[in-house]
């Protein structure tokens, strides 16, 4: 059955109907990651948008019981080349298109996704509609006909654009929940979920941190409630523009010197906090291959990407804030955008990527160490000199450490 | 950081001679580094033994060391050169273990040589399997259970302990050599033994098997400041138990999970860091079980390997550059990626392709070897595909292996499932089709996973082509609809018309005017995330195009496709030759567009040319390729004559279809590559061929034979390499020929006839190659087989200048060539290979394209033939290139000075590899079927030293004392006699067995008589000549066959000497060399070891007294 893909610039392109047949309408993002596609559809992050994967071949492993980030997938659309006749892995348990379709997401396939997602890198992320089935026409009985390009097009430029748009209340928890700390209970972290990924109260709870995970609208109280040792806000759908409640709370926190960590949005919603501003990047980062640049310690390392907004800071020094001085920590080697955030007056820091990858490379995952030893009191000039004596090594590889064939390509 | 200030100057050691396991991709690799070096302003002394490869150029390095890769040569070099620094990570096993010798014998500590890109104790950690697993185990990993040993007293006790079967392998070798599952105690005994010879430590690792389980390997990468990154992941399509080198591979790794591959990736690189390579790539080999996904580091080298070009390639991240340039301490991050120009090369590629490597391998050539694949690498070279999906690039890949049979088929009936089934069992080469053909025949993906251990993503994939075949089988016409699909699942007009018994240029017109054509995308290593400014391409049935047009004239020049013997890297030097000297040509030179699919190759580095294309080399592939620049500007012309037969093979399809070509026209080929018409060319040019006939089935050979008389030469026709070609001396072997050659893959028909020669006993072969423009001729240069004409040009050694023939003889092949170039209407290269017999000069056979011997002729004499090829082909005149410097100002290789140092080819054979099923070494008698993987120069003031710096650089080289055994044919008796008389005088004791010890005796040489292996050992125990020299009791064996067939005698004591690596001499030509060579061995041992001296040097000298040049 056919489908097609129809750009708000006019441009279509024609395909198979995958997963779902009907109508879908979004923001057209392209993720050149090779590996991890169900993590990709499970992350909060891709609410409202169509996802184009660059790699050809797309649901190869299927769909595992391990691997989701969240309780459902998120892309509001998949555009693939090539999908998978047949998973082949020990872990898959389901069809990745038959759970596509199961979770009514629309998607196309056999589309020259290279050619699509050089038209994006050249015009700039915008809306997209994917049409199969049904939708493909209209009227009924005699007046049934093909819908026209036109009309195509009218139903793609009339979906609301992502610039303005406040989601993390889509994404997030209905209710507080919380995720003990493995082994003894060291710390006590309130994470505000805008769109959080199972992968990070994981990566803290790892850590010996109990992990209250609260709903984007929590507030000051609530946060205090849980008595915490540090606050986390997560990765997260939308413009950070938009998104006023987190901002007004951070603000809270940081007045407080509550030691805090933010992750993506976390980052955006931190630079707001801090007064920076923020900016919707042409067409985004959307990856596993990243290079970013952590200027403290001059070491490189290769991480995961979701973002299409960054923030606005001076890459030259730090600036003064109404919470003192803040300095750009990390930035991507690629384009220069600012990937992280370290306050120096007060105990506050943040990255742009994803240290808890998933899906991803693990060379980031020393930052909740970082958080940890923040919350321990040390203060951030010390973990970083402390990072240095030991070059991150068994940072990084810890990652590679025991633990990892406890389960079967587990990841610690 | 940036560069390092405290080198100036350092020392790159090449890989030497092309053998299995050790290929074309470390001169890739060693041109990549040499290029970036002398970029980085350094002082680059280099030294290859391999005259074949473009990094011994003399422009690609300040000094060019064309030497025996010895500890002891290199020594020399390193006392004259001085470099402040040794990179050993480029030049494969050869190079590292070189280094490491020279480490553990304190020369580099005493010149205070320091070792860059890897540490001793980096290589050893990596190299040493025991030492590797307590590194894997640091890492938290796991390795399989093991039992490291010494003798073969300890691996019997292991046995005890792992249980059959077993994997042995020795520590510090490559390419598996020496490997291989032991099944039971035999095997082990065989294996094991000889794998503790083949260890430079007499070590074997014996090891749990865990065959049938996924193999996957990662490129790393690893900077001074510790960022590592992964260029590359390869997925194995043969589970494990075939080397990575015999199977058919993938990348990017197709059926992992992130979780699995980030577990892969953690481990890589913390086993990079435990092992402590401080700069440089490195490849970590894998194994999962496929179900639990357990995971198993199986090993790691320390160095760029096979797999690192192949990554190369795949990814358009050129790991060797980036190597160079992290060794002399730049960090990933200052590093630019060359493709998008804006990016650093601290990343990791992201593909938006799929990208299938297929081995070749040449068991045509070895019939008495097992076939099957095994842990020890037998192929000869690979064909690399790129597609925008597994089934595209997996047909493109199987069709660019050009074999027949390589590709899927659906002719005839497939035969019976189960059988199939049964057959798949086993890996062996074009085990895929077998598969194929399963399925055809109605097995499922289920069967044929419990049959080979494929994973099912990949068999199911080999499924829906079978799908799309039937489609396009049964359905009643070829609609747009359906030819689209078939192509974009990598159906060629071939399959296409085999599927509706259409011809192939019908299918092509069919799809054209149906206009159903493929679009190129661009490698760029980001998936399109970044802008790319490098023009490297693949073909694609997709919708878009990213050829971007050009004004400038282009021409576009064909590769020689997958090593293979018969036709290696030589070729693909005079391709990158040619692509170098027609950007400089004159008036802004030309645009050149490279068209080749070995990824192996310098070639195929997008640096080589202006623009690449990565495709397979027929006529579909490449008519397309030209499509494409055509509609993006002016194309001048297509280049056939460098890349050997493969593409010569095209020049007629290309001409037909209106593609312009350049150099010698079709019709001249056909001239001289049929063997009617280039007949008439000698008759009217009053030149002799051997008499001859041309046949198509035995009455006619009979007939032919019976008038010229036996012995006969025989063989199909448009062959190179020999292949097939068998020498006949009676009318019952003759029949005998004509039964398998009609058979076999030759498929003698009317045809393809088979071509009878007159064979001339006796003769002493010539080799030329020969420019011609129209009007002049440029005897490149004359080169004197050392074996007599019988033994292939291509194993055969070969001097140059030649050292017996006089200027009279000389005159001669001047005069014939320059007749026969005329004749056939040669516009370039000709390569005449001639037999001088009783004085009468016979044309064997003339190629009108570059040769085998081209590079080896412009090393030898400072000349670059294959650059002035190519200005030839583009309308330049001989005088025109001799003005340009090209071409000396006068004169030619012809008229070479007698002060012009003498240059020795010699052929390197990998007999060493393949056993017989029983596991006995195949035989090693040389024949006109070429048989040889590589080949290696040694130059010198003489012959001798020439001879005896080949003898070394090709394998342990000539002994200066000890013991020959000495035993040779009736006929060459009387030839022996001073010889062996002269290695008395040179001190050596000869044993004989009792023939020809009866004629020394008489002679009055002395020589200890030695029972022959068939006479079985003495009664008290004495020994046969088979057991002395399995005992190392000889230090050289001479044996020429009698007759046609070696006599079992003759093969053991061969097959003896191989395995335990003496030199064995099978011609008596051989042996007067190596007797000059031995002496000269013995002298420079005297006064005072090796003599060294650079090309450049070389040339300089060379060109004060020749050629009017400066
Ligand atoms: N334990 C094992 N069981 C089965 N096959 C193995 C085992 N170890 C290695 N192999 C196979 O042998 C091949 C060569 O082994 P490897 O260690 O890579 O040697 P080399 O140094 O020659 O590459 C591998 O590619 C793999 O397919
Ligand atoms: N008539 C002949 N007499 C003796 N040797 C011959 C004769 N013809 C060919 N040969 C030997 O066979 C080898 C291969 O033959 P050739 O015609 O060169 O085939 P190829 O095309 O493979 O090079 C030659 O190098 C030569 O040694
Ligand atoms: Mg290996
Ligand atoms: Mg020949």
């Amino acid at each position: 059955m056919t489908a097609v893909l129809v750009l708000e610039d006019g441009r279509t392109f024609g395909g198979d109907a995958y997963g779902a047949s009907g109508t879908t309408v979004g923001e057209a993002v392209f993720c050149t990651a090779m590996t991890g596609y169900q993590e990709t559809l499970t992350d909060p992050s891709y609410h409202r948008q169509v996802v184009v994967m660059t790699s050809p071949h797309i649901g190869n492993t299927g769909m595992n019981d391990e691997d989701g980030e969240s309780r459902r997938i998120w892309v509001s659309g998949f555009v693939v080349r090539d999908p998978a006749r047949r998973p082949s892995s020990w872990r898959s348990r389901r069809d990745l298109g038959d759970e596509l379709a199961d979770s009514g997401v629309v998607g196309i396939s056999g589309v020259d996704t290279r050619a699509l997602t050089r038209h994006l890198r050249e015009r700039g992320a915008m809306r997209v509609g994917v049409f199969s089935g049904d939708a493909l026409r209209t009227g009924s009985g005699e007046s049934e006909r093909q819908r026209t390009s036109a009309e195509l097009l009218e139903l793609v430029r009339s979906a609301a654009p992502m610039s303005g748009a406040d989601l993390a209340g889509e994404v997030t928890t209905t209710a507080a929940y919380v995720v003990p700390a493995v082994g003894t209970r060291r710390l006590v972290v309130a994470a505000i979920d805008l769109g959080i990924k199972a992968t990070t109260p994981a990566e803290l709870a790892k850590r010996g941190v109990e992990v209250h995970v609260l709903p984007a609208a929590a507030s000051i109280d609530d946060v205090l409630a849980v008595r915490p040792d540090g606050v986390f806000f997560s990765n997260g759908p939308g413009d950070p523009a938009a998104t006023d409640g987190p901002v007004a709370l951070l603000r809270e926190v940081l007045g407080r010197r509550l030691p805090f960590f933010g992750i993506c949005f976390g980052n955006q919603i931190l630079g707001r906090a801090l007064g920076l501003g923020t900016y919707k990047l042409r067409y985004g980062h959307r990856g596993l291959n990243q290079p970013v640049l952590d200027r403290a310690t001059g070491r490189v390392e290769v991480t995961a990407h979701n973002h299409g907004f960054a923030v606005d800071a001076p890459l030259d020094g730090p600036v003064d804030t109404d919470f003192g001085r803040v300095e750009v920590s990390h930035v991507c080697l690629n384009d220069d955008v600012v990937e992280g955030l370290r306050c120096l007056d007060v105990p506050a820091f943040s990255v742009q990527y994803h240290p808890e990858a998933a899906a991803g490379p693990h060379d980031a995952g020393y930052l909740f160490d970082r958080f940890v030893a923040l919350m321990h009191g040390t203060d951030l000039h010390e973990v970083l000199d402390h990072d240095q004596e030991r070059g991150d090594h068994q940072g990084r590889a810890h990652n590679a450490g025991p633990g990892h064939d406890e389960e079967p390509g587990g990841r610690d | 950081m940036p560069r390092r200030e405290d080198i100036t100057s350092v020392l790159v050691i090449g890989s030497g001679p092309i053998v299995i396991g050790q290929a074309a991709e470390f001169d890739y690799s060693g041109t990549q580094a040499c290029r970036v070096l002398r970029a980085e302003g350094l002082r680059v002394v280099l030294v290859n033994s391999n005259p074949a490869t473009i990094m011994t150029d003399p422009e690609l390095a300040d000094a060019t060391y064309v030497e025996p890769i010895t500890p002891e040569v290199v020594e020399a070099i390193i006392a004259l050169e001085r470099p402040d620094a040794l990179l050993p990570t480029l030049g494969g096993q050869t190079a590292l273990n070189t280094a490491m010798a020279l480490a553990a014998n304190g020369v580099l500590e005493k010149y205070g040589v320091e070792l860059i890109g890897a540490n001793v104790a980096a290589i050893e950690a990596g190299e040493d399997r025991q030492l590797f697993k307590g590194v894997v185990e640091r890492c938290g990993a796991q390795t399989c259970r093991s039992v490291v040993a010494h003798t073969l007293e300890d691996c019997l006790d292991a046995a005890g302990e792992l249980g059959y079967p077993m994997v042995v392998r020795p520590s510090f070798t490559m390419g598996g050599l020496g490997s291989g599952m032991a099944y039971d105690e035999k095997d082990l005994r065989r294996i094991a033994g000889g794998g503790l010879h083949e260890s430079a430590t007499t070590e074997v690792l014996l090891e749990e098997s865990i065959i049938g389980w996924k193999e996957y390997e990662l490129e790393l990468m690893r900077d001074s400041s510790d960022n590592v990154v992964v260029v590359c992941s390869i997925e194995n399509v043969d589970p494990m138990g075939v080397h990575t080198g015999d199977s058919i591979t993938v990348a990017p790794a197709m059926t992992l999970t992130d979780r699995e591959y980030q577990h892969m990736r953690d481990v890589g690189i913390a086993v990079i860091r435990e092992v402590g390579v401080d700069t440089g790539g490195c490849n970590i080999q894998f194994a999962v079980n496929p179900d639990d996904g357990r995971m198993i580091v199986i090993e790691m080298n320390p160095r760029v390997s096979r797999s690192s070009a192949l990554a190369s390639k795949a990814t358009g991240f050129p790991i060797a550059k980036i190597a160079a340039r992290l060794a002399v301490g730049y960090t990933l991050d200052e590093i630019p990626n060359d493709i998008t120009g804006t990016t650093p090369a601290s990343f990791e590629p992201a593909l938006d392709y799929v990208v299938v490597k297929v081995p070749r391998f040449a068991f045509e050539k070895f019939p008495a070897a097992d076939a099957t694949l095994t842990t020890t690498m037998k192929s000869v070279g690979e064909a690399m595909a790129i597609g925008r999906c597994f089934t595209e690039a997996m047909q493109k890949a199987l069709r660019s292996v050009e074999r027949s049979g390589s590709e899927f088929h659906w002719d005839g009936e497939p035969g019976d499932a189960a059988q199939l089934l049964e057959r798949s069992r086993t890996a062996t080469d074009g085990r895929i089709v077998t598969v194929q053909q399963a399925l055809r025949a109605g097995a499922s993906v289920e069967q044929v996973h419990d049959a080979t251990g494929i994973d099912p993503w990949f068999l199911d994939q080999i499924a829906l082509v079978e799908e799309v075949a039937a489609d396009v089988r049964s359905a009643t016409e070829l609609t747009r609809g359906l030819l689209r699909a078939a192509k974009r699942h990598g159906f060629s007009d071939v399959q296409v018309g085999a599927l509706r018994s259409m011809r192939e240029d019908v299918v092509r017109g069919v799809r054209h005017a149906l206009g159903v054509r493929p679009v190129f995308k661009t490698v760029d290593t980001c998936a399109a995330e970044f802008a790319a400014s490098t023009p490297y391409h693949y073909s694609s049935y997709d919708f878009e195009d990213e050829v971007t047009p050009s004004g400038r004239r282009k021409v576009v020049i064909l590769g020689s496709g997958p090593n293979r013997i018969g036709q290696g890297i030589e070729f693909d030097y005079s391709c990158v030759h040619a692509a170098f000297a027609l950007a400089d040509a004159p008036d802004g030179g030309f645009e050149t567009i490279m068209v080749n699919c070995n990824p192996e190759t310098v070639s195929t580095d997008y640096d080589t040319s202006d623009r690449l294309y990565f495709e397979p080399l027929t006529l579909e592939d490449v008519l397309e390729v030209v499509h494409a620049e055509q509609r993006s500007g002016e194309v001048v012309g297509v280049i056939v004559q460098l890349g050997g037969q493969t593409p010569l093979g095209l020049a007629q399809g290309l001409a037909d279809a209106g593609v312009p070509m350049v150099g010698t026209s079709p019709e001249a080929i056909h001239l001289a590559e049929d063997r009617g018409s280039f007949g008439r060319v000698l008759a009217e040019a009053g030149l002799v061929a051997p008499r001859h006939g041309t046949a198509s089935g035995f009455a006619e050979a009979k007939a032919i034979a019976d008038e010229i008389g036996y012995p006969v030469l025989v063989r199909p026709s448009y062959v190179l390499g020999g292949r097939g070609m068998e020498i006949v001396y009676d009318e019952e072997s003759l029949a005998g020929y004509l039964v398998r050659a009609t058979s076999s893959q030759l498929r003698i028909t009317p045809d393809h006839p088979v071509l009878v020669d007159r064979f001339l006993d006796d003769a002493i072969e010539i080799d030329v190659d020969a420019l011609y423009d129209g009007t002049e001729l440029y005897l490149g240069g004359v080169m004197e087989h050392i074996e007599e004409a019988g033994i292939h040009s291509g194993d055969s050694a070969c001097v140059l200048p030649p050292v017996t023939l006089g200027r009279a003889d000389i005159h001669r092949v001047r005069v014939q060539t320059e007749a026969i170039a005329q004749g056939v209407g040669v516009r370039g290269l000709l390569n005449v290979q001639f037999a001088l017999a009783s004085d009468v000069l016979y044309v064997l056979e003339a190629n009108p394209r570059a040769s085998r011997t081209v590079p080896f002729v412009s090393k030898a004499t400072g000349v670059p033939l294959a650059k002035a090829c190519a200005r030839l082909m583009l309308g330049e005149s001989i005088a025109d290139l001799r003005r340009a410097g090209l071409l000396p100002l006068t004169g030619d290789g012809g008229t070479l000075p007698a002060e012009a140092p003498v240059s020795v080819k010699e052929a390197v054979l990998p007999f060493k590899r393949f056993r017989t099923p029983q596991g006995l070494v195949v035989d090693t008698v040389l024949g006109p079927e070429m048989r040889s993987t590589g080949e290696v120069m040694g130059i010198d003031l003489d012959f001798p030293s020439a001879f005896a710096k080949a003898q070394s650089a090709a394998y342990g080289g000539l002994p200066t004392s000890g013991t020959v055994f000495v035993s040779v044919a009736d006929r060459d008796k009387r030839a022996m006699l001073f010889p062996v008389k002269r290695l008395r005088d040179l001190g050596f004791e000869v044993l004989a067995t009792a023939g020809t010890a009866e004629v020394l005796r008489r002679n009055g040489i002395a020589s200890r008589l030695v029972r022959k292996h068939s006479e079985g050992t003495g009664t008290d125990g004495e020994p046969t000549i088979v057991e002395r020299i399995l005992a190392g009791e000889v230090d050289m064996v001479v044996n020429t066959p009698s007759g046609r067939s070696a006599r079992a005698d003759g093969y053991e004591i061969r097959a003896a000497t191989t395995s335990v690596d003496r030199p064995i001499i099978t011609t008596v030509q051989q042996l007067a060399a190596a007797v000059q060579g031995i002496e000269s061995r013995q002298e420079t041992a005297s006064d005072g070891g090796v003599r060294v001296r650079s090309l450049q040097d070389h040339t300089a000298a060379l060109h004060r007294v020749w050629g009017g040049r400066s």
